[in-house]
């Protein structure tokens, strides 16, 4: 049977934003029963039992952070939505927030009930203008509406949702980035532990979720934890560390196929069908050489390096679960963007690209990837230009083992982000980056841009 | 001194009751000046800090973090348009978009026109990636923009 969405089920409809439309198909029903017949413990411990993993990137059990709250704390306890989505090549949220702002406000009225907040902040890039204009006229709406302010529906509960503009920077997208910048200050990641759920915004106990984990809280309390159960992938009962992965996933596709698009589909699915079942497969009848699992940070998959152990499956194979681009030395699921790159693509001008991106997103607080993604994006110039020496490979590699959370030698994630796309397309690709240095080809992009742009 | 209207100052005001911090309202006021002015000087600097009770520094200090503001001496055109270079575009023709506009406007990157049209300027992943190669003209999306798609849209800035 064929997979029906539901987090995707209203995007395609006529005014799919406006309320009248979002109550005609069953919305703010449950919000409403919730109010009036369950404690805020139930519908934590409802979230905690789904197995909702965060769907911003790093797939932490959303149910579990709210629990790390004190408890009995006389507030204010901030809820802020993390609508900074900036890691490249990943829109799901976006499409959410501009076809269906209703299903993720109704999540966030849930998800501030069930932590006891009064005060959402929706912080959104400034690049989504038209996810902010549907988003702030929902929230007009529901203010008209009684479904926010004082005294929600007679309930003694009071509910405000900011929006809040970010100014183009990648690093707002950390969570204590984020509130960094909220705060009105630069978005540099705080040190943790205090983790916002002890200490987030206004120095107040905060919950950080992203725009995705919302929609899905709105459905889970609508259909429950057996539905939500039901797709996806169950733990791995050899790996006790595993939460699951369960639920709907929004999956986007971009890069070299027929048909980029964001699809709606159980947890698990393979990069291979993804890309020839629903992305209309890789373009102008080419093969697909290497496909990025998740954003950026999650580093690269080589399509044509056999699985071990499994006969004639390749990296192409790997699902899409939280476990599944782990297990061929990515980072993790991500954002669940996948990126495909032909075969007539290379590396060098890919890994230069993406090294690009990062010294240009580098808040610059912490030296060692502040200087260690430039050493890259230098370094990787240099190969594009066709001026690699032999040592730069082992160079880049040796920096990017340096930079990051998991060497300790930096406050946030950003920098084991930056490195592991590296690290992965060099061990993967090393042929294809030593021939380049070997016959100083240079890039076909070699008109191109100037090293660092000057904004 | 009056760098602000008083309307501009009070549409500021009015988002001092969402937070429990003056200091918060930075980015908003910093967004509401620099969309009507076009730039934000030193002087708006200087009544943004008034308002909120800060040192001018600080709010200085946030606004150059995001490199998305433009300072005292350097102006904004009417229209901003941002071509994004993220992989995803980049795959399907950023780099050639970008440079097709650089050539056209006569202008690089972080540059506007000597008309005080248009101010070009590169973008990370806009998000856009469904459509790419994409531009962002101020806040709205352009998805697969085509060399001629982008002359089009020059013309009607």
């Amino acid at each position: 049977m064929a997979f029906e969405p539901v987090l995707l089920a209203r995007v395609a409809k006529l005014n799919s934003g406006k309320l009248e439309g979002y109550r005609a198909d069953g919305g703010y029903a449950v919000f409403e029963k919730v109010l009036k017949d369950k404690q805020p413990l139930e519908v934590t411990t409802q979230v905690k039992d789904s197995g909702l993993r965060g769907r911003g990137g790093a797939g932490f059990p959303t149910g579990l952070k709210w629990t790390f709250l004190p408890k009995d704390h006389p507030g204010p306890i901030y809820l802020c939505i993390n609508a900074d989505e900036s890691e490249p090549c990943t829109y799901n949220n976006r499409i959410l927030m501009e076809k269906d702002p209703h299903q993720v406000l109704e999540g966030i009225m849930l998800s501030s009930y069930a932590i006891r907040s009064q005060c959402a902040y929706y912080y959104i890039r400034y690049e989504y203008g038209d996810a902010y204009r549907s988003t702030q006229a929902a929230i007009d709406e529901c203010y008209a509406a009684g479904l926010l302010g004082k005294n929600i529906l007679g309930s003694g509960f009071n509910l405000d949702i900011y929006m809040h503009r970010g100014a183009g920077a990648y690093i707002c997208g950390e969570e204590t980035g984020l509130i960094e910048s909220l705060e009105g200050k630069r978005a540099w990641p705080r040190i943790k532990p205090p983790f916002p759920a002890i200490e987030g915004a206004f120095r107040k106990p905060t919950i950080v979720n992203n725009v995705e984990t919302m929609a899905c809280v709105t459905q889970i309390l609508r259909r429950g934890n057996d539905w939500f159960k039901s797709l996806g992938v169950p733990p791995d009962p050899k790996n006790p560390r595993d939460a699951g992965s369960y639920g709907p996933k929004l999956y986007t596709i971009a890069g070299h196929v027929n048909e980029p698009k964001c699809v709606e589909l159980p947890m698990g699915i393979t990069v291979r069908d993804l890309v020839e079942k629903h992305g209309g497969g890789v373009w102008k009848g080419r093969k697909a050489k290497s496909v990025n699992p998740g954003g950026l940070s999650m580093g690269f998959a080589d399509c044509n390096l056999p699985l071990k152990g499994e006969d004639g499956k390749t990296e192409y194979d790997i699902p899409l679960d939280f476990n599944g681009p782990g297990k061929i030395g990515c980072l993790g699921l991500g954002t669940a963007a996948i990126t495909v790159i032909d075969d007539q693509t290379s590396m060098v001008d890919v890994l230069h690209n993406v090294c690009q991106f990062f010294s240009h997103e580098s808040c610059g607080q912490c030296t060692p990837c502040r200087e260690g993604t430039g050493w890259m994006l230098k370094i990787t110039d240099r190969l594009r230009r066709g001026q690699g020496r032999r040592e730069d490979l082992d160079v880049l590699v040796d920096v990017a083992d340096r930079i990051g959370i998991m060497p300790g030698t930096t406050i946030c994630g950003l920098a084991d982000g930056a490195g592991w796309p590296v690290k992965t397309a060099i061990r993967k690709f090393r042929r294809e980056f030593e021939d380049a240095i070997q016959s100083g080809a240079k890039s076909v992009h070699s008109k191109s841009l100037q090293l660092v742009g000057a904004h | 001194m009056n760098a602000l209207s008083e309307d501009l100052k009070n549409r500021i005001k009015a988002y001092l009751p969402r937070y429990p911090r003056k200091q918060a309202v930075v980015l908003p006021a910093l967004h509401l000046v620099h969309d009507e002015m076009r730039t934000v000087s030193n002087e708006a600097i200087v009544e943004i800090a008034e308002i909120l009770e800060l040192h001018p520094s600080e709010v200085h200090d946030t606004m150059t973090f995001y490199e998305f503001f433009k300072h005292d001496g350097d102006k904004l055109g009417k229209t901003r348009l941002w071509v994004c270079r993220g992989l995803a575009c980049m795959l399907r023709g950023g780099y050639e978009l970008l440079e097709h506009c650089e050539h056209k406007l006569g202008v690089k990157c972080g540059e506007t026109t000597s008309d005080g049209r248009i101010t070009l300027e590169f973008a990370e992943c806009i998000g856009a990636c469904d459509g790419a190669p994409a531009c962002l003209k101020d806040d709205v999306h352009v998805m697969n923009v085509t060399t001629a798609k982008a002359d089009e849209l020059l013309k009607q800035f």
